[in-house]
C-alpha cells in the first residue's frame, strides 16, 4: 500500500513533467508555424562550439527551408505525443534529438562567449536539463497512467482492479 | 466495455491541454504578425532589391590600371584579377581558418567582360608584380612608363586610377580628353580648381566617368533613402558619423618595401605637382600623411561618410563648414590631422516635417574622427519622429516625443527603446519590432549581405556598373555631380581646419565665398595648419 502510494506520486510527478515538456515543445512549434517570417538562420549562423561548421552549412539556402520545416514538425510531434500520452517514448527520443542539437549549437562550454542566455551556465544549461528530463520520460512511460495509452488493450481492467485495492 | 468518467479524464485529459496550447500559440503569433504588419504598413518602407545590370556584351573592354598599390590591387581583384602572391596568402589563411571565405568569394565572383591590358606604376616592384600575375601568353599585359603613354597608346578603352590624391585629377582629365573612360578613387580631386577643371573635362568628353564610392551599391543605403523620403524619421536635424581607428595601418603607416630606392622608384613622376623634395620612402609609401599628396581624414575618410549620407539624403554641398582638430595621436612628422571634428551646416535643408509648417528646417552633419581609439560609434540620423542607425543594416527607433507616431506610442504599440523597423539585406524579410535576439545577431554583423545566395563585394558591383554604362549607356551612381559635391565638401573641411575659420559656399554662384588675401588652393597644398596661419595674416 505504501509502495503503491509512492508509485502513484512518482507517476503523477513524471506525468506532470511529461505534459509540461510537451506543452513547451508544442508552444514553440505552433508559434513558429503561424509566423511565416520565422527562420532558424540567426540561431544557426551564430552557432558556436565544435559543430559550428555543420550548423553554418545548414544556413545555406538549399538546406534552410528544410531545417525550418523539420524543426517545426519535430517540435509539434514531441508536443502531441507528450501531451496526449501516445507514442511518448518515440516522442521523447525526438525531443532528445532536438535538444541535443540546440545544446550543441550553443553549448555552455567554458571559454565560449554565451549569447542569448538569461543566466550563467557551466556545461549544464536548461536545454541539457530538459534533455535529461526527456530521458526520464523515455524510461518511465506514463501514458497508460494518464493519456491515450490508458485505452490500450487490457489496461482498463488492470487499473480498475488497481482502483479496487 | 464501459468507460467511466474517470477513464475518460485519464485517457483524454491531454486533449484540452493540447487544444489550449495550440490556440494560444497560434493566436499570439497571428496577433504579433498583425501588429507588426500594422507598423510596417504605417511605415510603408520598401526594401531595395539589387538593380539588374544589363549584360556587358560585345568585345571585351580593354582596361588599364594606373597605380598598383594597396587599393589598386583591391580594385583589380574586383575586376577579377588577383595576384599569385595574394591567392597563396589567402589559400594559407583559409587553411588556417576555415571561416575565411575571402578566396572562395573571389573565385565565385562573376567574370566581367574585360581584358586587363596595361599597368602603370612608378615603383618597379609593383608593376612587375602585376605583370607576373596577370600577363599570359594569350593576354600580354604592357607596362607603361607613364600614364600619358598608356592613355595615348590607343590600346586602352578605360583606366582605373588608384594613385595618390594629387594625381587623380590630372590623370582623369588627360584620359577624358582622349575619350578614355575613367574610374577614379576618392577623393575625386586634390584642389578646388581641379574640381572645376575635372567637371568641365567630364562635360566635354564622351567617356564615362565614375568615382570610386562603392558604398553607393549597398542595398541598405538605397533602402535608407526610401525611409527618409517617406518621412519615417521626420525632420532630421542632426547627423552623427564617425571614424574610429587605433592601429598603424589605420593611421596610414603602411609597410615600406625593402626594395624601394631611387633605382626602383620614379620619384620625379611620383612628385608631379608636389613640392620638389629629395627621395623619401616615408613620403612614397605613406603619402596619405602629407597634404602635398593626400588630404588626411577630410579627404580620405570624411569623404566616405559624406558620400554615404549624400547618397541617402542628397543634401549636396553644405552652406558652411567649421573644422577643428589636430595631430594628437601620431606625432610622427605628418602634417595632416589625426583627430578631426567637421561640422557641416545645411540651414536650408529639409527632408520634410510632421509638425507645423516652417517650424523645422536645417540640419547639421557632424563628422567626428580619431586615429587613437577604436570604439565603434555608429552613424546616426536624428529626426523628430525617429532615429536611424545606418550601416549594412538599418535600425529605426521611434522618438518618445514624435508627432507622427504619437498615437501608436500612446496606446503602447510603439516604445521608444524598441526598434520599429530593422532592415537586413542578408535576412529573408524585414523585421519590424525586432526581438532582442535578432537585434543581437544584426549588431554582430552575422547577417551577411547576400545576392542570390552569394556574398558580394560592393566594389565589384560598383565597377560592374561603370563597365555596364560604358557598354550599354545609362548613368553611374557616383558620377561627376556626386564627385563634385564630395570633393568641394572635403576641401571646405580641410580649408577650415587649416585656416581655423568657417568656410562658406555660395550655392548660386557655385563658388567658395572668397576670403580676402587667401588663395584656397595654396592653403590646401601647404604644409599643415600651424605654418599657414601666419602667412595668411602677413598677406592680409
Amino acid at each position: 500500500m505504501v509502495n503503491g502510494k509512492r508509485e502513484r506520486r512518482v507517476k503523477i510527478s513524471i506525468t506532470l513533467l511529461r505534459i509540461f515538456i510537451g506543452w513547451h515543445f508544442l508552444y514553440e512549434g505552433v508559434v513558429k508555424l503561424y509566423n511565416p517570417d520565422w527562420t532558424s538562420f540567426g540561431y544557426l549562423a551564430s552557432a558556436q562550439g565544435p559543430l559550428k561548421p555543420l550548423f553554418a552549412l545548414l544556413t545555406q539556402e538549399t538546406f534552410l527551408d528544410w531545417v525550418d520545416a523539420l524543426n517545426i514538425t519535430a517540435l509539434i510531434v514531441v508536443g502531441f505525443t507528450l501531451i496526449l500520452g501516445i507514442f511518448e517514448r518515440k516522442g521523447a527520443l525526438v525531443g532528445i534529438g532536438l535538444l541535443s542539437l540546440y545544446y550543441l549549437a550553443h553549448p555552455s562550454f567554458p571559454g565560449l562567449h554565451q549569447i542569448n542566455v538569461e543566466g550563467n551556465y557551466w556545461f549544464v544549461n536548461k536545454n541539457l536539463i530538459e534533455l535529461v528530463a526527456c530521458i526520464l520520460i523515455y524510461n518511465f512511460p506514463t501514458s497508460q497512467f494518464f493519456g491515450l495509452g490508458y485505452f490500450m488493450k487490457g489496461k482498463l481492467t488492470k487499473i480498475e482492479n488497481y482502483e479496487m485495492d | 466495455m464501459k468507460w467511466t468518467r474517470r477513464d475518460l479524464l485519464k485517457g483524454l485529459g491531454g486533449l484540452p491541454i493540447l487544444g489550449a496550447v495550440w490556440w494560444v500559440g497560434a493566436s499570439s503569433a497571428v496577433y504579433n504578425k498583425k501588429e507588426r504588419l500594422e507598423i510596417l504598413n504605417q511605415l510603408n518602407i520598401r526594401p531595395s532589391l539589387q538593380s539588374a545590370v544589363p549584360h556587358i556584351g560585345g568585345a571585351p573592354i580593354n582596361v588599364g590600371i594606373i597605380g598598383f598599390g594597396i587599393r589598386g590591387e583591391q580594385l583589380c581583384r574586383s575586376l577579377g584579377f588577383a595576384t599569385k602572391e595574394w591567392m597563396e596568402e589567402m589559400r594559407i589563411e583559409a587553411e588556417e581558418d576555415p571561416n575565411n571565405k575571402v578566396l572562395e568569394d573571389f573565385l565565385k565572383q562573376d567574370r566581367l567582360n574585360i581584358n586587363l591590358v596595361g599597368v602603370c606604376d612608378v615603383f618597379d616592384v609593383r608593376a612587375k608584380k602585376a605583370l607576373n600575375s596577370f600577363s599570359t601568353s594569350e593576354n600580354k599585359i604592357k607596362r607603361y612608363a607613364s600614364y600619358k603613354d598608356m592613355i595615348h597608346s590607343g590600346e586602352v578603352d578605360a583606366v582605373v586610377i588608384a594613385t595618390p590624391d594629387h594625381w587623380h585629377a590630372p590623370m582623369a582629365i588627360e584620359a577624358l580628353n582622349s575619350n578614355v573612360h575613367v574610374y577614379v578613387e576618392k577623393p575625386m580631386t586634390h584642389t578646388v580648381q581641379e574640381t572645376y577643371a575635372l567637371r568641365t573635362a567630364v562635360e566635354q568628353s564622351d567617356a564615362v566617368f565614375a568615382v570610386g564610392h562603392q558604398h553607393r551599391q549597398t542595398l541598405s543605403f538605397k533602402t535608407a533613402r526610401d525611409i527618409v523620403e517617406k518621412g519615417t524619421l521626420g525632420h532630421v536635424s542632426l547627423i552623427q558619423t564617425n571614424t574610429n581607428r587605433n592601429d598603424d595601418n589605420g593611421a596610414w603607416n603602411y609597410d615600406i618595401h625593402e626594395m624601394a630606392n631611387t633605382q626602383t622608384i620614379d620619384w620625379e613622376q611620383f612628385l608631379g605637382s608636389a613640392p620638389k623634395i629629395p627621395f623619401n620612402k616615408n613620403h612614397f609609401f605613406r603619402w596619405r600623411k602629407w597634404w602635398a599628396y593626400g588630404s588626411g581624414l577630410s579627404g580620405d575618410l570624411l569623404t566616405h561618410d559624406y558620400d554615404r549620407l549624400n547618397c541617402v539624403l542628397n543634401m549636396g554641398i553644405p552652406d558652411s563648414v567649421s573644422t577643428s582638430g589636430g595631430i594628437y595621436t601620431h606625432n610622427d612628422g605628418r602634417n595632416v590631422p589625426d583627430v578631426l571634428q567637421v561640422n557641416m551646416e545645411f540651414p536650408r535643408y529639409s527632408v520634410g516635417s510632421s509638425q507645423s509648417k516652417g517650424k523645422e528646417i536645417g540640419m547639421t552633419f557632424c563628422y567626428s574622427a580619431t586615429l587613437g581609439n577604436g570604439f565603434n560609434r555608429p552613424t546616426i540620423l536624428m529626426g523628430h519622429d525617429a532615429t536611424m542607425e545606418l550601416g549594412n543594416k538599418l535600425t529605426i527607433w521611434p522618438d518618445g516625443s514624435s508627432t507622427r507616431y504619437a498615437d501608436m506610442l500612446e496606446n503602447g504599440k510603439m516604445q521608444p527603446n524598441i526598434p520599429i523597423y530593422q532592415y537586413n539585406p542578408g535576412a529573408t524579410v524585414p523585421d519590424a519590432i525586432s526581438s532582442a535576439t535578432s537585434q543581437y545577431f544584426a549588431d554582430k554583423g552575422l547577417m551577411w549581405t547576400y545576392i542570390d545566395g552569394v556574398r558580394v563585394d560592393s566594389t565589384f558591383l560598383h565597377m560592374r556598373e561603370w563597365l555596364s554604362v560604358i557598354k550599354n549607356g545609362g548613368k553611374v551612381s557616383c558620377g561627376i555631380k556626386e564627385g563634385f559635391e564630395e570633393a568641394i565638401s572635403a576641401h571646405m573641411a580641410g580649408l577650415s581646419w587649416k585656416l581655423g575659420r568657417k568656410i562658406e559656399w555660395d550655392a548660386n554662384q557655385e563658388v567658395l565665398k572668397p576670403i580676402t588675401g587667401v588663395d584656397f588652393d595654396e592653403v590646401l597644398l601647404s604644409n599643415g595648419q600651424v605654418e599657414m596661419v601666419p602667412i595668411v595674416m602677413e598677406k592680409i
